[in-house]
């Protein structure tokens, strides 16, 4: 990089050159996300005969979308109402359950409490997948596997959740105001819910989201817990469809691989939207864990 | 009145926190300890499982299926967290200086990618590394550049994977990198300025020594991630399932022995070992950074 940067003024002064490295970079991110935008508005002759970030001979965008609704009996909209229903109730879930207990840990010094805290934060290091096989194994000889609970019950447990919102709770709640509430005689419930809550808000949409983003991307486990296909997300959907894309044969129309590109396209709009209007509060989330490690 | 509300209160606490906890119970140390169970058993020919003590973990350290997949992810790990962390430092450096243009774009779109599933990552990267008509052979071709296959042997495909992780991850790292450079104290900055201090010389000397708490904590995310790969290589083996085989990685070859090789009670002794042996790197990761952290001050 160049060495022009001497004096203190300049500091602020926009640098060309570093704009056009992040430019380079940038592109690097974006490019397979614009290939896969425009790789959906062709048919599959095109995608494999036609310049990747241009469009092709054709526009086949609506063709390739009644393909995605239509194939298999329309699954796909199967695949899209499971993923959402997955990641509300699970991320509902984990944000309520989250939300009290770091509120909890945060305001209240029962017995037990520091041990339970402790608990809950080494567990952040345990890999979800040397859980999956036992749970699988529980699941099955409690008749969950194969129902919608074997995916939404793992996805109820935050530990980095309860993290976050006890370090939320810690800053934002004032200890006196609670204090203050209890010698008007108010109870506990009431002030959590009157007062406590109402501050915890922010906080409380950043768990949210980020567990939302968590189930809606979670394919291990629902892989494993659901043999019914009707039973799958959208990512463990677009897995068995890619897969059959990508083998061939079993009686496919040669234009399942435009499906497979435009149902993947689909597949990341909403999370794609909620993360562009809902920045400020992921990076509160991500920011609230980094500062205090 | 007030001290007994406050004595109620502490009980109360216990009321908040235990819906959690107990689901925490069922559905995280439950599990784990019952993995650490049934991983002392053996399924028998003729039904039931008889207790075999660590005959399981003593099988796996000798599985040359097992060994080679942790060679691989331990080797991941090494080429591909450098080169994203390296990428996700500079990045959130260069948009914390203050002299990128549009740097709120910038943020956005390094960051995109992680939203996207990573199975729809794998489908993206798959079509790019196609052998023939594949969008980087294409590009390759324009240039008069013989085609590459991406995936053509172990270590270019585990290069290739890396790649997808990268490209899927950085910016994650990035956003936790710039929230604790955002956190950091700016009179230090403006002190190294009025000595002359250049942009550069701010960012690599006062800038990233303050950053190391946050980048240790991206480096032991980096490990949980690493050493549990599954939906990359998983995916890509329908792209090439002889070099991606079904014991690429430890991860991908327990959920094998599980579900397609019926071996649930070898399957957990993998996964309990994994779990282990990425609890134990972080635990050592977390220690040189605090030691690194000590030199330092």
């Amino acid at each position: 990089m160049s060495q022009k940067t001497e004096t203190k003024l300049i500091m602020h002064k926009k640098s060309n050159f570093l704009t056009l490295v992040l430019l380079i970079i940038a592109t690097y991110f974006i490019a397979p996300l614009a290939w896969l935008v425009i790789s959906s508005t062709k048919n599959t002759t095109d995608i494999y005969s036609t310049f990747g970030l241009w469009f092709g001979r054709s526009i086949h965008f609506w063709d390739n979308i009644k393909l995605v609704f239509q194939s298999d009996n329309g699954i796909f909209i199967n695949w899209v109402m499971n993923s959402l229903v997955y990641s509300v109730s699970g991320a509902v879930g984990a944000a309520i359950l989250a939300t009290m207990a770091g509120y909890g840990f945060s305001k209240y010094d029962f017995v037990g409490a520091k041990m339970m805290f402790r608990f809950t934060l080494g567990a952040v290091m345990i890999p979800t997948a040397a859980l999956a096989i036992p749970t699988f194994v529980i699941f099955s000889k409690m008749n969950l596997v194969n129902t919608r609970w074997a995916v939404i019950l793992p996805s109820l447990i935050s530990p980095l959740g309860v993290y976050l919102m006890k370090v939320y709770a810690d800053t934002s709640i004032p200890k006196n105001l609670i204090e203050a509430a209890r010698i008007d005689g108010a109870s506990e419930v009431k002030i959590f819910l009157g007062i406590s809550l109402r501050l915890l808000m922010p906080g409380f949409i950043t768990v949210l989201l980020l567990s939302v983003i968590g189930v809606w991307n979670n394919f291990f486990l629902p892989l494993i817990m659901l043999s019914k296909t009707e039973l799958q997300p959208l990512t463990v959907g677009l897995s068995i469809w890619s897969g059959r894309a990508n083998g061939g044969g079993s009686g496919n129309s040669p234009e399942f691989q435009a499906a497979v590109i435009t149902a993947s396209l689909l597949s990341i709009i909403p999370l794609c939207i909620t993360f562009l209007f809902l920045q400020r509060f992921w990076e509160n989330g991500l920011s609230s864990g980094a500062v205090k490690e | 009145m007030a001290k007994d509300g406050i004595k109620a209160s502490k009980q109360t606490g216990l009321y908040f926190v235990i819906p959690f906890f107990l689901l925490f119970i069922g559905l995280l140390v439950v599990p784990l300890i019952y993995s650490g169970y049934i991983s002392l058993y053996k399924q028998g020919l003729v039904g039931g499982n008889r207790f075999v003590g660590l005959a399981n973990y003593a099988k796996l350290i000798q599985d040359p299926q097992v060994i080679s997949g942790l060679v691989r992810v331990v080797t991941f790990f090494f080429m591909q967290v450098p080169i994203m962390l390296g990428v996700a430092i500079f990045c959130a450096l260069a948009i914390d200086s203050g002299k990128l243009r549009f740097p709120k774009v910038f943020r956005i779109l390094i960051f995109l990618p992680y939203a996207v599933p990573s199975i729809v990552g794998v489908v993206i990267w798959g079509y790019f590394y196609g052998k023939n008509y594949g969008f980087l052979n294409q590009v390759l071709g324009y240039l008069g550049v013989d085609s590459v296959n991406f995936l053509g042997s172990q270590s270019s495909a585990l290069g290739s994977i890396s790649n997808i992780v990268t490209w899927q991850f950085a910016g994650y790292n990035m956003v936790i990198l710039y929230a604790a450079l955002k956190g950091l104290s700016t009179d230090l900055y403006e002190a190294a300025a009025v000595d002359g201090a250049g942009s550069i010389k701010v960012a690599w000397s006062i800038k990233l020594p303050q950053l190391y708490p946050a980048i240790f904590l991206t480096l032991i995310f980096s490990v949980i991630g690493s050493f549990q790969l599954f939906v990359e290589p998983y995916q890509l083996s329908t792209l090439a399932p002889t070099v991606v085989n079904n014991y690429f990685t430890p991860n991908v070859y327990s959920y094998t022995s599980a579900f397609l090789g019926n071996q649930l009670n070898y399957a957990a002794a993998i996964s309990f070992s994994l779990g282990l042996v990425i609890v134990l790197v972080s635990t050592i990761v977390t220690l040189l950074g605090r030691r690194a952290g000590e030199e330092l001050i």
